[in-house]
């Protein structure tokens, strides 16, 4: 879809073996575009497809004007040829040279005190200064990971590639890492690709994200876009929301703006989705904000909206929050989940096997076909 | 005590090693990184002198250098005498029966370094020779002084091959084995003797520089 538009990266890949792809991304100059995908989803293959470090079999990688590779007219440039700074999973670092030797030794061509000036530069720009002469194995795993983001900044690329930079280190460092990355980014005009398995992760530092499945990808947009409007079945799966659900569409009523729906004997107002016929069966996905729970024994008003009838299944309690899953009408394969604060269930006396009933809100529920 | 065998013996381990190493390290890291069919056979040919009896080695060596030959007859014609019985047909075969010494070793290392590695210095645009120079070659440059300590060591022990093809000739291609050898056979014990402690601890002080190395390299590496 943005096979026409020129600036920043452009990436096309087509192969069946030996890992499936069909991936096509684009990543603008200065954006940060971040591949969520589970292990084994193709994530890292694209990266080094970009990088000239695996090949596709058929596929286009382009830099504003720079064809990298076209399988078409029989281009495959290799890594070296390529402006591209790729930061290794776990670093990659050339062990027997120190900080500041990792990045000299890439500066090939400039003279000895411009290199390690260079060098120094990057080393600050990643808080290393001071760090120059110790080795990688003396360095602390975050520390490690700046340095190998350091490095690939050294040749200037025109595109920067992250693949999982943020795995090998504690939760805390990771956290830093992070910040850090979002703070540097906004100096380096590059489009920026980042892989990762961790939602959060991808939700923090995206401006868009693009979920991957077996090679493909399905759907890309800003995180919030894609983990309240997913436009499949799968992306909702693989962006971890749970009420997900089969209904019957009714009909439409465009004068109060809703669509009805026919699920579990129930008929569930929802928001306008024009796109359905009445008669269609749909996929339909409401996140457990948009569950409310009916206060027992005082029933009151704005709780007409699709009240729900059930059984409470499961009832963790996790610090301030209380994770509830119910039985809609008891049956085991509909179970709903959604979470309230600790205090409002015990109020309630919520439990195990109690039965309550809730609202789902209209304006909450996304259907996808 | 004699020296010119001694001489001659560390005149053939020098020339062995400085042929061999350059060899060592080009099959050593084609076999490591590339992929291709042949790849087993070729290791099994390298391997062959590790487990073939030295006198079945010197046997098809002596057969392949001696003048009915076609390379026997080549050298003949070039050099104008022949290769078996000489200095250079007792180099030329060192340098086979030594070929494992001098490949495994730096194979080994070479597999032992992660791929990433190299990945990340072209990704830095470093071209391949940079990244032979200044990346792999001082990662892999402990097993290459194992292959050098090896090759060198090994040469100055190696009897039946040495034997076989070079015969016993002082001067020319009696070695220091091979005269020890002799002096055994003339009942002159105590030269015997000598001559095989200058030899067991030469090797023991080469052995023991390697195990030194590779201990020091795999702390440098858990560290």
């Amino acid at each position: 879809m943005y096979a026409d538009r020129n600036s920043g990266l452009q990436v096309r890949l087509q192969q069946i073996l030996p890992i499936p792809l069909d991936a096509q991304l684009h990543c603008d100059m200065g954006e940060l575009l971040v591949l969520v995908g589970p292990s084994g989803s193709g994530k890292s293959t694209i990266l080094r497809c970009i990088a000239g470090l695996a090949d596709a079999a058929t596929g286009l990688v382009r830099f504003e004007d720079f064809v990298w590779l076209d399988t078409e007219s029989g281009v495959r440039l290799s890594p070296q040829k390529r402006s591209v700074g790729l930061v290794f999973q776990h670093y990659a670092l050339f062990p027997h040279l120190s900080a500041l030797e990792n990045i000299t030794v890439v500066l090939d061509g400039l003279a000895r005190n411009r290199r390690r000036a260079d060098a120094r530069e990057l080393l600050e720009l990643v808080n290393l200064n001071g760090l120059e002469n110790r080795r990688p194995d003396e360095l602390s795993g975050g520390q490690q990971q700046r340095l190998a983001l350091a490095r690939s900044l050294a040749r200037d690329p025109d595109v920067l590639l992250l693949d999982e930079p943020f795995s090998a280190v504690d939760q805390i460092t990771r956290r830093k890492l992070q910040r850090e990355l979002a703070r540097m980014r906004h100096h380096l005009e590059l489009p920026i690709i980042l892989v990762t398995h961790d939602l959060d992760e991808a939700c923090v530092l995206a401006d868009r994200m693009c979920i991957l499945h077996r090679g493909e990808t399905l759907q890309s947009g800003a995180p919030y876009e894609v983990m309240s409007r997913p436009q499949t079945e799968t992306v909702a799966r693989l962006v971890g929301l749970s009420n997900l659900f089969k209904g019957k569409v009714l009909g439409h009523d465009s004068v109060r703006q809703i669509t009805l729906l026919d699920w579990a004997g129930y008929t569930l107002q929802c928001g306008h989705h024009p796109e359905v016929q009445p008669g269609q069966t749909v996929n339909w996905v409401v996140p457990p904000e948009n569950v409310i729970l009916h206060r027992r024994h005082r029933p009151s008003r704005g709780e007409r909206e699709n009240p729900v009838n059930g059984v409470i299944s499961d009832f963790v309690v996790l610090g301030g929050d209380a994770s509830i899953t119910m039985l809609v009408n008891g049956d085991p394969h509909k179970p709903l989940s959604f979470s309230l604060s600790t205090h409002v269930a015990h109020r309630n006396g919520l439990g195990t096997g109690e039965h309550i009933r809730i609202s789902l809100l209209a304006k909450g529920i996304h259907m996808m076909l | 005590m004699d020296w010119s065998a001694l001489t001659l013996s560390l005149e053939l381990a020098a020339w062995t090693t400085a042929i061999l190493i350059p060899v060592g390290v080009l099959i050593g890291r084609t076999l490591a990184l590339r992929k291709f069919m042949a790849r087993s056979l070729v290791e099994a040919l390298i391997a062959l002198p590790l487990v073939l009896p030295p006198t079945v080695l010197g046997f098809y060596l002596l057969v392949a250098f001696g003048g009915a030959s076609p390379l026997g007859k080549i050298y003949e014609a070039l050099v104008g005498r022949p290769l078996v019985f000489s200095f250079q047909g007792l180099l030329l075969a060192s340098l086979i029966f030594n070929l494992p010494f001098a490949v495994q070793p730096v194979q080994r290392a070479f597999e032992s370094l992660p791929v990433q590695i190299r990945e990340a210095a072209w990704c830095c645009g470093m071209t391949p020779w940079r990244t032979f120079r200044y990346i792999e070659l001082p990662l892999v440059w402990t097993g290459m002084l194992s292959a050098i300590v090896l090759t060198f060591a090994h040469t100055l022990g190696e009897f039946g091959v040495v034997l076989m093809v070079g015969g016993n000739i002082p001067g020319e291609t009696q070695t220091i084995a091979i005269a020890i050898y002799d002096r055994v056979q003339a009942l002159q014990e105590q030269q015997a003797a000598l001559m095989s402690a200058i030899l067991l601890g030469f090797s023991f002080v080469m052995i023991g520089f390697i195990y030194y190395l590779s201990d020091r390299t795999r702390r440098n590496h858990v560290r």
